[in-house]
């Protein structure tokens, strides 16, 4: 699972019958010390997410489609879950962060 | 799932028999920006997509699922094609 930021969603018109009614995301994976990583995907949304959440995106078909109530379908990302806090033990922290860098 | 483009398509004779008749698409992944992000593929298609359509596509075994009952050997599906977008975040300095 990643950590991730919605940062924007979609519409479509023409899309697998798999994605009707529910709402398609745009979401920014983070590293934990909050800093973008990648490209932002495309997920499909379980917990009513909306943009500016920061929330947990299964990137596995079967997590993602049982997630939505989608069995056996294209859906490979989905967001779980918005996440409240992450608590980070301090062995997690590397061991000279650099000058400015935050944890949460 | 990821954003793409439509650039092309792959054209084959000799191929599986599921894939007969599905189009092969190549397509760019992009950012929700619109610029490239990684190196192009080429996919299955789902919907009926056609060069230069902005679409996003699913990887894996899931990317087969999009053609149920009929087992296609794909790991790229194309599965939707965008009207719009919504983006509300700051464009990063380094793109």
């Amino acid at each position: 699972m990643l950590i991730g930021r919605v940062v924007g969603d979609l519409t479509a018109a023409r899309k697998h019958e798999s994605y009707d009614g529910k709402k398609i995301l745009l979401v920014q994976p983070l590293t934990l010390d909050g800093e973008e990583t990648g490209a932002a995907l495309v997920a499909l949304d379980a917990v009513s997410a909306g943009i500016g959440d920061r929330v947990l995106l299964v990137t596995d078909g079967y997590a993602a489609f049982s997630s939505v109530g989608r069995d056996l379908s294209p859906i490979d990302m989905a967001v779980i879950a918005i996440v409240d806090r992450v608590d980070l033990a301090a062995a997690a922290l590397p061991a000279n962060p650099s000058p400015g860098q935050q944890h949460p | 799932m990821y954003l793409g483009r439509v650039v092309g398509r792959v054209w084959s004779t000799v191929k599986n028999p599921a894939l007969e008749g599905r189009p092969l698409l190549v397509v760019q992944p992009l950012t929700p920006e619109l610029e490239p992000a990684g190196r192009r593929i080429v996919a299955t298609d789902a919907t009926g997509a056609g060069e230069g359509e902005l679409v996003w596509w699913v990887r894996g075994r899931e990317a087969s699922f999009a053609f149920l009952p009929d087992e296609v050997p794909s790991d790229v599906s194309v599965v939707g094609i965008v009207d719009e977008i919504h983006l509300n975040r700051k464009k990063r300095a380094d793109r």
